[in-house]
């Protein structure tokens, strides 16, 4: 039997088995950072800056030393650290680079900047100790907004980034676009800003951190996406060989990418940690988490799009200008959202014509990461409240409209010179608006006396970018590849490794089926190792979507190698060829009627190598790596809502929700549906609730969820979820990546549902998230 | 996150609880289900040297009909009463529970808690002045009762004194036709303006509303002649301010609706 063949005939992908991790989870025996105590461990809090913009004039930390319970307290000089620094291979005219500081040094630049860390025997005399804290500030004019960082003259957040300008591109520019919108016969026009986000994974940020004198090595336990590129910052952050450090990640609650950067305070923690030679924990707490780490989100665009009579689409002429907050992140700097929203905003459609340029700016505000879906909720956005304000401008329905522009031949080179590989863009359209229509939703919206809309967003997202991807954003660290290692016991039973890992996807359950599968072998037999740098030779953790399109192929790839190892021994044993071989799918291999199971072979593989055939290696492993090969692969989708508004209050309420989404080959279903829902919420939640304010001063408004208003299952409607499936061609298991497409959807769907609804008040909405009091008046004009 | 040292004293009587205020002074606060004065105190926003537990004290956990009156202790908490068959009578105090907090909130929170913390949205608060409830305390020179159109003051300052407890919050008259609504954003987050209404109050329907002042605001509009709905009139009656985000305009409209679908509910009734 081959390869192809399990693929085809697999039990285990495609099924929704029991999640292997839930045991735990669902006991509460799972282990998460704060779960870890060490003998004599203390706990570290962090004195943060008070202010937005100043210089600091003087670090007084006698005070917090003599505080009861406190064991110490480090401040920039004291700590010595390198800086982190995040680089673009791109030049000066297009990317600038800044230093962040582990803690701040001379300047701070957003309120809950780390200024100091304070270690005490527990986290109340931490707090304490933070009180006792003396920093004299030279306050500067904070820069509060992406208009005021780039107006004339305005003061300088980082003195070598000219009018505060971090990234600056212009990709793409189509020959002839003038001409293009001067003869056409609608231009529509959206100008658009997106608030300021937290990606608010439940589990804040954490670390447990210490020096082991035996291995001679810094330990830390951490609560991130990424454990091999913490290890290279804080190795060069505190001068080790990258050896000596090994970075695990235990249970995690969440990341959504807020994790996928290295964070300045687990570097502050573990150096701590190594001054000390004692155990450190830092648990982030609620409102350091909505004030003081890595936010997202905030955009503003100005879009044009220029369309033929009959309602083709001409052109997209787009300015995007990201707040990227006070400094670039690492590794993927200031340039992930502009270098994203510049790549990819021609979107599902046959764009001809394509102008853009894109900045990333700084501010007085909380640095921000990556966030599930990265620029495209909010381009999504865009475009499809350009088709909706074409749709009506040319008096056409915005459905049919898109339908007549939908890319519906693959492979399709974009005007972006990006290849998209086959999709269901346009069945998926199909597909939602027949189950609104079956359902009845389009005669609720037709009701007198309810203000009832429906919105639909169609989009695609490329999950699971290969280094080829990477490298043409001209990251000066580029990810990509996922290597794998797998290991067969003297049971018989696997170990495998993957460089990607799970804040909450299952991977323990969706790489143990691909496994299974490949090598007959019951899921449960199947142990995945991952967020471990000690164990695993070099991974990129898990963003991007990239976890079972990139890390699931490499599994598999390491999986029929150590299938074909089997064979080949089996074959020596049983005096065959080995293409007489096959794995029988029931853990062993067979030839003709004789059959050695994987535990013979282990036997002999370990115990009575002797017998192994000359020249092959004792043992029973194999290792293999996997990368995307050109542009990658796209899921899609499209999403419809059903709102109601209420005059009376302004208020929206999400009757119906409906999701085709068309991810290749689902490993397990469920798990599917999960990262569908989960994104659908965050999306709506941008789209409807959630906001970081800062005030004039950059004072952040939101330090608690009485402020940030992530939505609840109160607000949150069931979402019906309808499955088409486009393998990929080229990943191993035939998926398509499944993180992110829910969140970026939501936002353009829901928008142009409440727009919907406001159809016959003359008002159109285009911000978020979107006020109550706007529809409030635009319904109150209309009554 | 973490709050401040404090000491940790617990009562077990009124008297008890009474002594200890008397004792400690303004540095105690009294802490009974702790759903607002814990998050202050996490935030360092409130940093009290002593708490006094008061839910090991008897007596005080009691729903009680004496006539026409209804008597709840100050320890019930929010879900209890929201639980409770209180009758046609007094079912705005169970219905209104709706709008509470979440779940845990209401579980753990208590009326009397909630009437001395005197948040001007609070569910208890409007309740209170609609229906001209009295907040019974005791202090060392032993009870009184206090109107509670009188008691609140501003936000979080009421007419208790330091050394006094709340033991008991009486409801004197039934209000069959009575009915309370308020909208925010989001589920269970304090109102942005809340409306009670009862019709049956003395001297004629009565409207109290919460989000609009430092404290409730009791309006008795004068419907009758007049073609404007009651929301139209209490609207127009009302100073409202203006705040970023929320307009006085857009609260002003709040307050119509909401007064208008809190009297068509009463009205139903």
């Amino acid at each position: 039997m081959n390869e192809a063949a399990f693929r085809k005939d697999g039990a285990w992908v495609g099924a929704s088995v029991p999640r292997r991790e839930d045991p735990r989870l669902l006991a509460g025996r799972g282990r998460f950072v704060d779960d870890i105590t060490l003998p004599g461990m203390l706990h570290a809090q962090f004195v943060r800056s008070t202010e937005a913009h100043a210089e600091i004039r003087s670090v007084d930390l006698a005070e917090v030393r003599a505080v009861p319970g406190v064991v110490a307290a480090f401040d920039a000089a004291d700590l010595d650290l390198r800086d982190i620094t995040a680089l673009l291979d791109r030049p000066a005219a297009e990317f600038v680079p800044t230093a962040m500081p582990v803690l701040a040094r001379d300047r701070v630049r957003y309120v809950g900047e780390p200024v100091a860390i304070v270690v005490a025997r527990d986290p109340y005399a931490a707090e304490d100790g933070l009180e006792a804290a003396v920093v004299e500030y030279a306050p500067l004019e904070p820069v509060v907004s992406d208009t005021a960082a780039l107006a004339p003259g305005a003061p300088l957040v980082h003195a070598e980034a000219a009018a505060n300008t971090l990234v600056d591109v212009s990709m793409f520019a189509t020959e002839g676009i003038e001409e293009t919108f001067a003869e056409a016969h609608t231009v529509v026009r959206v100008q658009t800003r997106t608030g300021r986000q937290n990606a608010l994974p439940l589990e804040t940020r954490g670390v447990v951190a210490d020096w082991d004198d035996r291995d001679e090595q810094l330990r830390v336990q951490t609560c991130s996406q990424v454990p091999h590129q913490v290890r290279t910052v804080l190795a060069r952050c505190v001068g080790l060989d990258e050896k000596r450090v090994r970075v695990t990640v235990p249970d995690m609650g969440g990341g959504f990418g807020q994790k996928c950067v290295v964070g300045r305070e687990e570097i502050a923690a573990a150096a701590a940690a190594l001054r000390l030679r004692r155990p450190v924990k830092w648990i982030e707490d609620r409102r350091d988490a909505l004030t003081a780490s890595f936010l997202a989100r905030e955009q503003r665009y100005d879009v044009r799009a220029a369309f033929s009579a009959d309602g083709e689409i001409l052109g997209i002429d787009a300015d995007v200008v990201c707040d990227m907050g006070a400094y670039s992140c690492y590794p993927f700097t200031a340039g992930i959202e502009p270098l994203m929203a510049s790549a990819e905003m021609p979107s599902v459609y046959t764009v001809p014509a394509y102008r853009v340029r894109a900045r990333a700016v700084t501010t007085n505000k909380a640095p921000t990461a990556p966030y599930r879906g990265v620029s495209r909720p909010q381009y999504v956005m865009v475009v499809e409240r350009l088709f909706e304000k074409a749709a009506r401008a040319l008096g056409l329905d915005a459905v049919e409209l898109r339908r007549r522009n939908l890319i519906t031949t693959f492979p399709y080179t974009g005007v972006n010179a990006v290849t998209y590989d086959p999709g269901s863009y346009l069945e998926s359209l199909d597909l939602c608006e027949a189950t609104l229509r079956e359902e009845g939703w389009f005669d609720r919206r037709a009701e007198p006396g309810r203000v009832v809309g429906i919105g639909f967003a169609c989009f695609s997202e490329r999950t699971g970018y290969g280094s080829g991807a990477f490298a043409q954003r001209r990251m000066a660290v580029v990810p990509g590849f996922d290597l794998s290692q797998i290991t067969m016991d003297l049971d018989g039973t696997v170990a495998v490794t993957t460089g990607t890992l799970s804040h909450g996807q299952s991977h323990e359950t969706t790489m143990a089926q691909i496994v299974a599968d490949r090598l007959g072998l019951p899921y449960e037999r199947v142990k995945i190792v991952q967020g471990d740098t000690d164990r695993i030779t070099y991974g990129w953790g898990s963003f991007a979507s990239r976890s079972i399109t990139i890390g699931g192929s490499a599994v598999a790839a390491a999986s029929v190698k150590l299938g074909e190892r089997l064979r080949e021994i089996a074959a020596h044993l049983l005096g065959t060829d080995l293409d007489s071989t096959a794995l029988d799918g029931d853990g062993g291999v067979r030839a003709g009627d004789r059959r050695l199971s994987y535990a013979e072979l282990a036997d002999v593989a370990y115990l009575r190598s002797h017998l192994l055939p000359k020249g092959l290696d004792p043992g029973l492993s194999a290792t293999a790596s996997f990368d995307v090969d050109g542009d990658g692969t796209f899921s899609n989708a499209t999403h419809g809502v059903v709102v109601e508004l209420d005059p009376g209050t302004g208020g929206v309420r999400i009757l119906r929700y409906v999701c085709v989404e068309d991810c290749g080959v689902a490993i397990h279903p469920q798990v599917v549906e999960g990262q569908a829902r989960g994104g659908i919420a965050q999306g709506i939640a941008g789209a409807l609730f959630e906001q970081v304010t800062y005030d004039e001063a950059g004072q952040p408004q939101a330090p608690s969820f009485m402020e940030y208003k992530v939505p609840t299952a109160a607000e949150i409607p069931d979402v019906r979820i309808e499955h088409l499936e486009t393998p990929c061609a080229f990943t191993e298991s035939g998926a398509k990546g499944a993180g992110e497409g829910g969140t970026i959807g939501a936002p353009a769907a829901v928008l142009n549902a409440v727009n919907d609804a406001l159809r016959h008040t003359g008002t159109e909405l285009d911000d978020t998230p979107i006020p109550r009091e706007s529809i409030f008046r635009a319904l109150e004009v209309g009554r | 996150m973490k709050p401040a040292a404090f000491s940790y004293h617990r009562a077990h009587s009124v008297a008890g609880a009474v002594g200890l205020l008397t004792e400690l002074g303004e540095d105690a606060k009294v802490i009974a289900g702790g759903q607002s004065l814990v998050a202050m105190m996490n935030f360092r926003l409130a940093r009290p040297e002593h708490l006094i537990d008061i839910t090991h004290v008897d007596g005080l956990s009691g729903i009680r009909r004496d006539g026409a009156a209804l008597h709840l202790g100050a320890l019930v908490t929010h879900r209890a009463v929201e639980r409770a068959d209180l009758g046609p009578e007094f079912r705005v105090l169970s219905e209104a529970m709706a709008w509470v907090g979440h779940l845990p909130i209401r579980t753990r929170g208590t009326v009397g808690g909630s009437i001395a913390h005197s948040d001007a949205t609070a569910e208890w608060c409007l309740l209170a002045v609609l229906l001209d409830a009295r907040i019974v305390a005791e202090g060392p020179a032993g009870r009184r009762e206090i109107a509670a159109g009188e008691f609140f003051l501003g936000p979080y300052t009421t007419a208790l004194e330091p050394d006094e407890l709340i033991v008991e919050i009486v409801f004197p008259r039934p209000a069959p036709r009575a009915a309370l609504t308020e909208y925010a954003d989001r589920k269970g987050d304090f109102a942005i303006v809340a409306a009670a209404v009862d019709l049956d109050a003395p001297g004629g329907p009565r409207v109290v509303l919460g989000g609009v002042a430092p404290t409730p605001v009791s309006v008795a509009p004068r419907t009758g002649a007049g073609s404007r709905s009651p929301g139209e009139i209490v609207a127009a009656a009302v100073e409202v301010r203006d705040e970023p985000g929320i307009s006085a305009h857009y609260r002003r409209g709040l307050v119509r609706t909401l007064v208008d679908r809190a009297w068509a509910e009463a009205a139903a009734r």
